[in-house]
């Protein structure tokens, strides 16, 4: 208890230093200000942007792209991830396509999807289910692999069908490498939302906020400051996930949560 | 028996695979779309476009050497970079719990954030181009590798640390002999993220508006002339890109992991 009091304390020591760090480097001139604010100054735009509707409505346009992207992302690859793990043949046969499709950098799509849906919330949409969609995929497929072949195996010998063995079995056991995955994809959906927005200059969202002030002169704080929100938000996301994985699946070590 | 399975694997893998272009080629045969280009002409562009330079240039065009070249230079030194400075820094943190404790919610702060948020400002600091896009490159490239070190290293067994400590061993032998070793598997999970992040970095740096070369400058050129057999020509090099660095990684893992893992 006294270790983990300690650690805390270190913990918010450290962000100090580092505040106190960007505020000097800040301050001090080596750089213009308008290219480096100091710290406080881009933290107070940052607070200030809070109580922005317009703002507000851009970091909602950007969640509600992410939302629906991952969760059409999940409604893919959960039951194509499942019909993969359990029919090897299937896994066999689409695996070179599989191979191929996946090391291509998602955010090279984004002219492509541009040029084909316009750039509104479609394209975000398309983009982030793309990217993320290979993560929940591949631990499914992984989770289903390590799924104890003992408790299958009895199932079977009570004369359950593939299905049941499937849903009683093979999917509870799989769900917290599908939840890792989800984790993984989710922090993916956030930067081709972001990626996409800059790209696209205009419309809302916060990566639109970030790329406007980036063009503005003396914009520099604005953007250190969507940038704050931007990994605010990703860090909401990954304790929200990280949290629930461990109240859903407290026996697995995955929730220690490596990436 | 073995050899007969492993052929019948692969030519249901490549086969089903040749199946799925050959299907893709007669839909776009038939069904002709501006946006999607039939596959042979697009590897009959990307053949014309990239690799039917001369001999003495190993067959790239001037084309290639000029966007393809440059793009491979700037994915490399940022990866190493980044790969260098996290493995560096997160055995250092590993080191020392008090150190980790420091800067643990600092570096989770860090990765928290979408690497493309930090491009419009790395943009204002250092203008468009080379430096710009290396600075993108590293900092989202080393977190992965940076965490993951440290967590490997701070996992290293007190076991072995204390005969460490018996055997009096100096500081370097101890990093050489014991936290690198055990932070290795770590180390390759961090920089397989890394790898890929670089490769995301290094196209979307490419496609902001004032770089003057690149495959995402390619690719965006080609968008805004709408030269679709281009772009999808830029798509696959960059597949093939990803798979091979991909692939080379994975064999390099399998090389240091599989010999050099202490028992």
């Amino acid at each position: 208890m006294r270790r983990r009091r300690q650690e805390l304390l270190l913990g918010a020591l450290g962000v100090l230093l580092a505040f106190g760090v960007c505020e000097a480097v800040g301050r001090a001139g080596l750089v213009s200000r308008s290219y480096l604010p100091p710290a406080s100054e881009v933290l107070a735009r940052a607070v200030e942007l809070a109580g922005d509707p317009v703002f507000l409505d851009g970091v909602g346009a950007t969640v509600r792209a992410w939302a629906i992207g991952l969760g059409l992302a999940c409604a893919i690859a959960v039951p194509l991830g499942l019909l993969l793990g359990s029919v090897p043949v299937v896994d066999e046969a689409v695996r070179a396509i599989v191979e191929f499709l996946r090391p291509l950098p998602s955010v090279a799509l984004i002219p492509l999807v541009s040029l084909l849906l316009g750039s509104g919330t479609e394209t975000k949409v398309a983009l982030i289910t793309y990217a993320s969609v290979w993560p929940i995929l591949f631990n499914t497929v992984y989770g289903l692999g390590e799924t104890d072949s003992l408790a299958k195996d009895t199932l079977r010998a009570f004369g359950f069908g593939r299905l049941s063995v499937l849903l009683r079995v093979e999917l509870p056991a799989t769900a917290p490498f599908i939840a890792a995955g989800v984790r993984i994809s989710a922090a993916i959906a956030l930067i081709l939302a972001v990626a996409t927005e800059i790209l696209a200059g205009f419309g809302e969202g916060l990566g639109i906020f970030i790329a406007q002030s980036g063009l503005s002169t003396d914009g520099t704080r604005d953007v250190l400051a969507g940038v704050v929100w931007a990994g605010a938000l990703g860090l909401v996301i990954n304790s929200a996930l990280v949290w629930g994985e461990r109240r859903l699946f407290p026996w697995t070590p995955e929730h220690r949560g490596t990436r | 028996m073995r050899g007969g399975k492993a052929a019948r694997s692969a030519l249901l893998r490549w086969g089903v695979l040749a199946a799925a272009i050959g299907a893709w080629q007669i839909a776009t045969r038939t069904h002709t779309s501006v946006y999607f280009p039939p596959p042979s002409e697009i590897a009959r562009h990307t053949h014309n476009l990239w690799f039917s330079g001369p001999p003495t240039h190993a067959f790239l065009t001037p084309d290639a050497t000029e966007n393809i070249l440059p793009s491979l230079a700037r994915m490399t030194t940022g990866f190493a970079l980044a790969a260098a400075a996290g493995i560096a820094l997160g055995t250092a943190l590993g080191r020392s719990r008090r150190a980790y404790a420091l800067c643990n919610p600092v570096l989770q702060f860090a990765r928290a954030v979408p690497p493309p948020a930090l491009v419009p400002v790395f943009v204002v600091i250092f203008d468009f181009g080379t430096q710009m896009q290396l600075a993108s490159i590293v900092f989202s490239a080393v977190w992965p590798v940076l965490i993951n070190t440290a967590e490997g290293a701070r996992n290293t067994d007190p076991l072995r640390i204390d005969v460490a400590a018996v055997l009096r061993l100096t500081t370097a032998e101890r990093l050489w002999l014991l936290f690198l070793p055990s932070a290795l598997p770590r180390i390759f999970a961090g920089l397989r993220l890394s790898l890929s992040l670089s490769l995301i970095l290094m196209v979307f740096s490419e496609l902001l508006p004032g770089t003057a070369n690149g495959i995402g400058f390619t690719l965006t050129d080609a968008q805004s002339r709408s030269d679709l057999l281009t772009v999808w020509a830029a798509l696959v090099l960059l597949g093939a890109l990803g798979y091979v660095l991909n692939t080379g990684l994975l064999a390099v893992e399998k090389r240091l992991l599989g010999k050099g893992r202490p028992a």
